[in-house]
């Protein structure tokens, strides 16, 4: 019977030595703490975590790129670090948000080459560039140099050479960073279609993007300062508010504002600021809606004009505040 | 379906990867003019120094001696420092090695494949470098007197021999992020003085001589000018009491070692690039 588990984090931990010039002495700087995880074949798994959470580097030691301080990891079956070449076989990776490629090389060229490096024949890989490209909506500029692409289609070229080799395991680093939203969908829905094409294949993807992890994955883990607070299926997760009130409130806040107040107000289990030019928001999770009345007294105790109180169902990004204590684009840290 | 051993499906793809590297950053019209002209330039200079201390006395041996020398060594800095510069170009500038380290593939033998367009671009500008000197400047050239068992054995063992050497420096470039493309370049200038490419290694201080010794590019050069024009390179006292076959088991034991230190060197800074995370590490762009 084959190995039912794709990816396993054992108590991996990762601390990186930096200093910004030779007269400094080495800072440690800790990127993982004692990461567990197990993935299972067949499943479409989401990272989901702030820029700075640990996810690259996580990822960076599961294809083989980096080398874990401490703990182990196995990946389709093999220690990453003792059986790097049985890994590499067997998986892909894709990261968003940058250029790469060979620029001198037109598309089908960039792509064809890395199918030979995967040992596929031509003839295949001509045939899967064709389908590949058609789906992402990219057959149309086979035949232009990458470096005459948008940022956008370059992106899209990065993600058929991940998938092209058809891995066992395919790692998506944040796929849709810097994608307009049209694209960011399509490849969303790409995703979603390789995925069911084939029950063997098996997927991590990171992202901050919590509508991104809500619709795709099967289970997500939320990882923040190199641990993972939470991991469960993105429903499961949202049950962890299911007996609490959210709010969410927009108001005007002439005079300022003192989330302190807020807080320490009974009941109030998280309070997030976001401020605007025009206005404040409020992201509050609540005991119960008893407590309601009493936030809305605070706002009138600070001179706040409240101009929008809307309560929500508990979503994806409510489950990180409650358990980060602040919302996913805030706090980036640096060592990711 | 796995068609090709992955040594071999590593050196080709990158051979073809390089080649598309190396000829497609202009038009062929361009390229093939730069390709002349560049190697035509160099030599030129040197040309023009040697006969303002020489006094133009181009029939001297010393002309051919280091005008060989100096063709040849171009073969240096195209092959030691085009391999370790693949290390520069995909980590920093296209932001493929991340790419190129997760797939299945060797990688000394990818740096070597991406040296093998370096080659054929360095070869074609020895070509025309020497074919300038045999037919303008009177570099003494018979056809019938070259050795051309001995021209190419050297000259495959030579740039065996260059290539290893390339993979230690593409080791240390791995870890030495920043300002890493002068390595190469400041290696292959070092090298010049001391492998008696321009000049004999006697007119080096007597101290200084033993780097030369040490150095397999040393005894290439000198079969390679024996095997094109052996009078000329026996004029001079540097290796005159050694014959062919020596010279030849010398220029093997040195690559070998070279080969074997530039191997591991390889292997350990690759590790070590591991645990520093610096594979995908971005400084000069």
């Amino acid at each position: 019977m084959s190995n039912p588990i794709a990816i396993e984090a054992n108590n991996l931990g990762r601390v990186y030595k930096i200093r910004n010039n030779r007269q400094e002495k080495f800072k440690e700087l800790t990127a993982l703490i004692n990461v567990n995880l197990t993935v299972q074949k067949g499943e479409l798994f989401g990272l989901l975590g702030p820029n700075g959470a640990g996810k690259t580097t996580l990822i960076k030691i599961l294809t083989t790129l980096l080398s874990p301080s401490s703990g182990f990891a196995t990946v389709a079956g093999f220690d990453v670090q003792k059986f790097p070449e049985e890994v590499r076989k067997r998986i892909n990776m894709v990261s968003g948000g940058e250029t790469s490629g060979y620029g001198l090389l037109t598309v089908r060229e960039n792509l064809w080459m890395f199918a030979q490096f995967y040992g596929i024949e031509s003839a295949e890989a001509n045939k899967r560039i064709k389908i590949l490209t058609e789906i992402v909506g990219l057959s149309d500029r086979l035949s232009t140099k990458s470096s005459d692409l948008s940022t956008g289609l370059r992106q899209k070229m990065n993600i058929v050479r991940g998938f092209l080799t058809d891995p066992e395991v395919l790692f998506l680093d944040e796929p849709t960073l810097g994608l307009d939203v049209e694209a960011s969908r399509d490849v969303r829905e790409f995703i979603n279609r390789w995925m069911h094409d084939d029950e063997n294949r098996t997927l991590l993807l990171t992202t901050h993007y919590m509508a991104e992890a809500d619709e795709l994955c099967d289970r997500v883990a939320i990882i923040n300062q190199g641990k993972v607070l939470a991991c469960d299926s993105p429903a499961n997760l949202k049950k962890i508010l299911q007996k609490d009130a959210i709010f969410h409130i927009s108001l005007n806040a002439p005079y300022g504002i003192s989330v302190d107040k807020f807080e320490n107000i009974p009941g109030v289990k998280n309070c997030v600021l976001t401020q605007k030019p025009d206005e404040v928001f409020l992201d509050l999770i609540l005991e119960d809606e008893s407590i309601l009345p009493e936030v809305i007294s605070e706002t009138g105790r600070q001179l706040l004009r409240l101009n929008r109180l809307e309560k929500k169902e508990p979503s994806l990004e409510d489950v990180f505040i409650k358990l980060v204590g602040q919302r996913i684009d805030e706090g980036e840290n640096v060592n990711d | 379906m796995m068609r090709k051993s992955t040594i071999l499906r590593s050196f080709i793809s990158a051979s073809w990867l390089g080649w598309k590297i190396e000829s497609n950053w202009t038009d062929p019209f361009l390229f093939a003019t730069y390709s002349i002209i560049k190697p035509l330039a160099s030599a030129t200079i040197l040309v023009i120094m040697y006969s303002i201390i020489a006094d133009a006395q181009f029939s001297n041996p010393m002309f051919a001696y280091l005008y060989l020398g100096n063709a040849f060594y171009q073969y240096v800095p195209a092959v030691l420092s085009g391999i370790s510069w693949t290390i520069i170009e995909d980590r920093e500038h296209y932001r493929t090695l991340k790419y190129i380290y997760i797939a299945p593939l060797k990688i000394p033998m990818y740096l070597f494949g991406r040296g093998v367009a370096k080659f054929l671009t360095g070869s074609f500008a020895v070509f025309i470098t020497v074919l300038a000197g045999f037919l303008f400047l009177k570099v003494p050239f018979a056809i019938n007197e070259v050795n051309w068992g001995l021209f190419f054995l050297s000259l495959f063992l030579g740039i065996i021999m260059l290539a290893l050497l390339g993979l230690l420096l593409a080791g240390i470039t791995l870890l030495t992020a920043r300002h890493s493309y002068f390595i190469g370049d400041v290696l292959a200038s070092g090298l010049f003085l001391f492998t008696g490419a321009i000049f004999p290694l006697e007119i080096l201080p007597a101290w200084l001589r033993p780097i030369g010794y040490a150095l397999p590019i040393t005894y290439w050069l000198e079969l390679i000018r024996r095997s094109l024009v052996g009078s000329v390179a026996k004029a001079f006292p540097t290796f005159s009491s050694l014959s062919n076959s020596t010279l030849l088991l010398i220029l093997v034991a040195t690559s070998l070692v070279s080969g074997i230190l530039g191997y591991f060197v390889f292997r350990r800074c690759d590790y070590l690039a591991r645990e520093r995370g610096l594979i995908d590490i971005a400084t000069n762009y």
